[in-house]
């Protein structure tokens, strides 16, 4: 049984439709990759997934369980988390609070496994979240993520906004991600750090799925091909 | 030394009204309802409070003790049947609901109990009027418990938000509910548990209501008035803002009396009024006052 299966999911926001038919399955531990230029659909696939939107049509079935009607907080609780675009910390709360705030499920990330995982937050974890980097804000968004123990971690432009320093700073985590075991979907305009980090690749054009495969088996060339969608009808 | 007696007075007075404020503003700074059924369920927790000493045959502190558990699974019906279902529907429709929830209390308050002033001061003896004499200056025993009590109610809000995973998450719900869902926060069952808790507060409110002075199917108004100016006059930024704006009103009101009697409620309303016009004159408007209003508890 897969951990993930997205089928036929359809999505609108109003009259406009985000999603058309997309599908796809994850394998306990597989990093796929998510690309595609803007309004791609890309982070509302990713918000369908974690039940922040709600389908118009289509299933998310997780580890075989239809969660897709499920609202959000439930399915943190069956072990999908969101890192969202734009981090959507909370700004007045603590970093320490932060991370204490999303432990809802029991697992190997616990507080300490997190900052060990994510050591740029350790200085600063009694200060606000709004008052920290964008590196930073990434970190906590991770570690809030972590401590819901996610089975499914949604990573949605993690590198949007930060210095190559900061984006540095949070990929160097993802070792430490893989290793726990955790399936990763990553959301990501850098395609050159987005193939290194995946297992497999899929890119999205107007809302629908273009091309996948496993990384390894992409070119660079095919996937630029498909993110301008010079060959959209050949996925 | 009459002016230092006033202040005094008017700094008790402000416990009062601290108490009556801290409901409507954690409410609001929770779930942005303004709750103009405020005044009118602090009356009736003291309806429901005498009710259950009288017929009962206890103490009113032990009719108190009975009354808090009824006003939180009261703020839990009206999370659930009022609340929830009309903040799905806009801003504006939680201001009618809780409106027309003010006319049905105030109504069947009246239907059941008639238009007769009901109090405690007979039941809780000694209290109602012994007081402290410090020199010149006179400290009212029950006053000095009502301000005592509205320190605590801050000082343990303060506790549950700051320290307790239930106060992170009512923290959390009241930032950014979408963010809080993502982190597995129930945001549902966060603001039924507001609504419990500040029915409690509504409840202390209501008890003080009835010991301090007496209470009618239609007193709730004015207390809604005295509240809303509290949290108004504390402004933004802390918890303790709200003991603030209760004090600075009490202070107000005790002077204008000290002047002339009909200027006691006058003198409040001037400040109120004074306070919101800089506020808003800072920039931004009645919207923006509220929106920074609203993250007072967080």
């Amino acid at each position: 049984m897969s951990l993930l299966d997205v089928k036929g999911l359809q999505a609108r926001h109003g009259l406009l439709v985000a999603l058309h038919d997309v599908s796809l399955s994850l394998e306990a531990g597989d990093v796929l990759a998510i690309v595609g230029a803007n309004g791609a659909g890309k982070t509302t696939l990713m918000r369908s997934i974690a039940g922040a939107h709600k389908p118009s049509a289509g299933k998310v079935l997780l580890n075989g369980e239809d969660v897709t009607n499920l609202p959000a907080h439930k399915h943190v609780r069956r072990g999908i988390a969101l890192v969202p675009e734009g981090r959507r910390l909370f700004p007045d709360m603590t970093v320490k609070d932060t991370l204490r705030l999303a432990a809802c499920r029991k697992g190997t990330w616990s507080f300490d496994a997190v900052l060990e995982a994510l050591p740029q937050l350790l200085p600063v974890l009694n200060r606000k979240a709004g008052h920290l980097s964008g590196g930073q804000q990434q970190a906590v968004a991770i570690g809030r993520a972590l401590m819901t123990n996610p089975e499914l971690l949604l990573l949605d432009e993690l590198s949007l906004g930060l210095s190559p320093v900061a984006v540095e700073g949070v990929y160097d985590a993802m070792p430490r991600l893989k290793s726990a075991g955790t399936t990763i979907i990553l959301v990501e305009q850098d395609l050159r750090r987005a193939m290194a980090a995946a297992t497999h690749v899929m890119c999205m054009l107007e809302g629908r799925v273009v091309l996948s495969g496993r990384a390894g088996e992409l070119t660079r060339e095919a996937v630029m091909d498909a993110y301008f969608g010079l060959n959209r009808h050949a996925a | 030394m009459d002016l230092l007696n006033d202040l005094l007075q008017g700094l008790l007075l402000g416990g009062y009204y601290a108490l009556l404020a801290s409901g409507l503003s954690f409410l609001f700074g929770v779930m942005r309802v303004i709750n103009l059924a405020h005044g009118s369920l602090a009356v009736l927790g003291a309806f429901i409070m005498m009710v259950i000493y009288t017929t009962l045959g206890i103490s009113p502190l032990a009719g108190l003790a009975l009354m808090l558990p009824v006003m939180a699974l009261l703020g839990v019906v009206l999370q659930l049947l009022i609340l929830e279902p009309s903040l799905k529907s806009g801003p504006l429709v939680p201001l009618l609901a809780t409106f027309g929830l003010a006319l049905f209390t105030d109504n069947v308050l009246f239907s059941v109990f008639g238009a007769d002033t009901q109090g405690f001061a007979a039941d809780i003896g000694d209290l109602s009027y012994n007081s402290w004499s410090i020199g010149p200056l006179y400290v009212s025993q029950l006053d000095t418990l009502i301000f005592a009590t509205a320190v605590a109610v801050l000082g343990g809000l303060q506790v549950l938000l700051s320290k307790t995973q239930i106060g992170r998450m009512i923290r959390a719900t009241a930032e950014d509910e979408d963010a809080a869902r993502l982190s597995g926060v129930d945001t549902r069952t966060v603001r039924v548990c507001a609504s419990a808790l500040a029915m409690v507060m509504v409840g202390l409110a209501g008890a003080a209501l009835g010991a301090r002075g007496s209470f009618d199917p239609y007193a709730g108004g004015p207390q809604l008035i005295y509240a809303f100016e509290a949290v108004v006059i504390g402004g933004t930024g802390s918890l303790w803002g709200t003991l603030i704006g209760g004090v600075v009103l009490g202070i107000a009101q005790t002077l204008g009396g000290s002047i002339d009697t009909h200027l006691t409620e006058i003198a409040g309303h001037t400040v109120f009024l004074a306070v919101l016009i800089v506020r808003l004159g800072r920039g931004g408007g009645i919207g923006s006052y509220f929106r920074t209003l609203r993250m007072r508890f967080v």
